[in-house]
């Protein structure tokens, strides 16, 4: 329609600019999918340890952001490194009294102990929080969008794809050319020869959990714009953090990163293009992911 | 006194205490108050409750010389839960009547528990039409959804607008949202784009995106209290506030309860509703500023007022039977009318549903918060989905 600035198209690819606002948007939403997830996958996929209580920390890095915003007044940016640093202590708390424990059980016992916690957690957050969702307000810098070259583009959602870009490097130099990734990485292979050569495994896997938490609680923090935040959030996002995982495959970083930046440009393209099925493309991209790569997307069949 | 003459006065003395205590229980009429205490649903079963403690701490505790007792019960949101404690109250409290009732299928579930044993069952919060249809012992004074998105439909299409899109959560009453606002809208000349966003939607963009694309003259939204908020700052994030799209919808993305919580994207937001705590009347004042004092400044919602005339229902109705239960009492409920904090309701002799005026409201922020001020009235609205 004339006159109306919004929507206004590129001159040289009618509607591509409508194409790259929801590749853009679904980039943003992959991003914030990817740095929840990659906690699980490094549990699940380093350690062997099926967690379904991931999404508690995640829950917990949000809340610490919520209320140090809301209650004590402390600004957006100044918060993310607590809704890191908290998820991470308890992560390393818990895995230090209980999940180590379960190291060597069965994953049936993994899935019972670790859903319990879900509904432990969700039901102290709503003791404690009250179920109302939490709202955080972002700072004016990341609200609004600007045009680039006829593209709209969010501010916070670019911010959100810049952060994670750069965490998804560091965790990948981390992994693969570090000291620590080395003994990880050995440790996960084969636990009894790493402590033969003098890797203390299970501080690894402690340091390991702990950092997997405390992404997990960044990630919520950063999603809580998105996402929404309230104590069933554990429970509501369990399926996506799933779906990142197996479709990635659970050998590598690598692999759930760009299963999340599919699902999630999938979602929001799917929502876009066809509504009424919207839902169900997620679900779609998984089976047929699976049917042809039962090992998930980016590992070599073994 | 011997000895066992003494035990046999004690005996007798016992069973005569017992014998009052019971006549004592059979004279007080209890009502039995089922609500989602905990759960997703807290604020609902929070506000309820305080209301009808509110008035039951305003109006006195007797009624016809007989003592009013509210039992409340936490229903955690669940029809089997509801429907249990339902059952438990009438049979082993022997209740006088049954309320709350915070969403459709708890209302629903209870409906037949109500009809078999002539329990009359005040809905204070549930809002699908069918609900009054399922036994003749139901009662309601909350809202009805057609009663709300019908004549809204009528008064967009007044105001000129020719294209609205319905962004409406794909659940019960979404649909209901959807189907009654474009009907009544279409009628009136106007058209109409429906999209649905699934219950479990983590991002609205997309579906904002295909809004904007659109370019309707209003986008009408509809989505489960809390998500509103989330759904109302992508609207603003994605600049839509300003390419001239008005956001519309029913009350209840503005609830009062939240609407300070969502912030100032709110503003301008414009709603149809039956209750707004901004509500211009000396009852509303009243009822707010007391409301506040007992709840420690909580602001009342549309939830409070539905569980505050509930009660006003059942104590005027028991006054009238001189506190007898059963189909007398339903009887009495019965086209009674009033001055509520909302404005003049009544309830429909007919179909036992309220009847009320709806009001078109805007945010705007009154005293350094956010309030739905209300600037329309379409007076004395019947569910048009029961109306013959």
């Amino acid at each position: 329609m004339a006159g109306r600035p919004h929507g206004a198209r590129s001159l040289y690819f009618p509607g591509g600019s409508r194409v790259l606002t929801i590749l853009f948007d679904g980039i943003a939403y992959g991003m914030v999918l990817f740095v929840l997830a990659c906690g699980l996958s490094i549990t699940l996929g380093l350690m062997n340890f099926v967690n379904l209580a991931h999404g508690v920390f995640a829950m917990v890095g949000g809340y610490v952001t919520a209320i140090l915003m809301n209650r004590l007044g402390v600004p957006f940016l100044a918060t993310l490194p607590f809704a890191f640093l908290v998820p991470a202590a308890l992560g390393l708390v818990m895995e230090r009294t209980l999940y180590q424990r379960l190291y060597n059980r069965n994953h049936l016992d993994q899935v019972l102990f670790t859903i319990g916690l879900v509904f432990m957690a969700i039901a102290a957050v709503d003791y404690v929080m009250g179920s109302q969702p939490q709202l955080i307000q972002l700072p004016s810098w990341l609200r609004g969008r600007v045009d680039v070259f006829g593209v709209q583009v969010g501010l916070y959602r670019s911010f959100i794809i810049v952060v994670c870009g750069f965490l998804v490097v560091g965790l990948q130099f981390v992994l693969a050319k570090t000291r620590f990734g080395a003994q990880l990485r050995a440790a996960v292979d084969d636990a009894r020869v790493a402590r033969g050569l003098g890797i203390n495994t299970s501080l690894v896997f402690a340091a390991t959990f702990a950092a997997g938490s405390g992404l997990a609680g960044l990630g919520g923090a950063l999603g809580a714009e998105i996402l929404g935040l309230d104590p069933t959030f554990p429970l509501k996002f369990l399926i996506y953090f799933m779906i990142v995982v197996t479709v990635g495959g659970t050998s590598s970083l690598t692999g759930p990163f760009y299963a999340s930046l599919l699902l999630g440009i999938a979602d929001v393209a799917g929502k876009y293009y066809v509504p009424s099925l919207g839902a169900f493309v997620i679900y779609t991209v998984m089976i047929v992911v699976l049917v042809f790569r039962p090992q998930g997307l980016f590992v070599k069949a073994r | 006194m011997s000895r066992r003459n003494f035990l046999k006065a004690g005996a007798v003395a016992l069973g005569l205490a017992l014998t009052a205590g019971t006549a004592l229980a059979q004279d007080a009429i209890k009502i039995g108050l089922i609500l989602p205490m905990t759960g997703p649903f807290t604020s609902t079963g929070k506000q309820i409750a305080a209301a009808a403690q509110l008035y039951m701490a305003q109006k006195g505790t007797t009624i016809a010389g007989k003592k009013v007792e509210l039992i409340i019960k936490d229903d955690t949101g669940v029809a089997d839960v509801t429907r249990r404690i339902a059952q438990e109250l009438i049979v082993n409290d022997k209740v006088t009547a049954i309320a709350g009732f915070g969403l459709t299928p708890l209302a629903l579930a209870t409906a037949p528990l109500a009809t078999q044993s002539k329990t009359p069952m005040v809905v204070m919060a549930a809002a699908t039409g069918i609900i009054t249809e399922r036994s003749p012992f139901i009662v309601r004074t909350s809202q009805v959804v057609p009663q709300i998105a019908g004549p809204f439909g009528e008064w967009v299409a007044k105001q000129g607008m020719k294209r609205v899109v319905t962004v409406v959560t794909d659940y019960g009453p979404g649909h209901d949202v959807e189907k009654w606002f474009s009907d009544v809208f279409k009628a009136n000349g106007g058209q109409v784009e429906n999209l649905r966003v699934p219950l479990a939607n983590p991002d609205f963009s997309p579906f904002l995106q295909k809004v904007a694309d659109s370019k309707p003259d209003a986008l009408l939204v509809f989505v489960p209290s809390g998500v509103g908020s989330q759904f109302m700052k992508q609207f603003v994030e994605r600049g839509l506030d300003k390419s001239g799209i008005k956001l519309i919808g029913t009350g209840d993305v503005t609830d009062d309860d939240i609407l300070n919580t969502i912030g100032d994207v709110a503003l301008g937001v414009v709603t149809a509703h039956h209750y707004s705590a901004a509500h211009d009347s000396p009852e509303n004042k009243a009822f707010v500023e007391a409301f506040k004092k007992a709840n420690n400044g909580l602001r009342p919602n549309f939830m409070a007022v539905g569980g505050y005339d509930g009660m006003h229902a059942l104590y005027e109705g028991l006054k009238k039977t001189n506190g007898a239960g059963g189909e007398a009492l339903v009887e009495a409920m019965k086209g009674l009318a009033w001055n509520s904090p909302r404005g003049p309701m009544s309830i429909d002799k007919d179909t036992r549903d309220i009847i009320q005026n709806v009001y078109i409201r805007r945010v705007e922020k009154v005293g350094g918060e956010l309030y739905n001020v209300e600037f329309a009235t379409i007076p004395n609205v019947k569910d048009p989905s029961k109306a013959k």
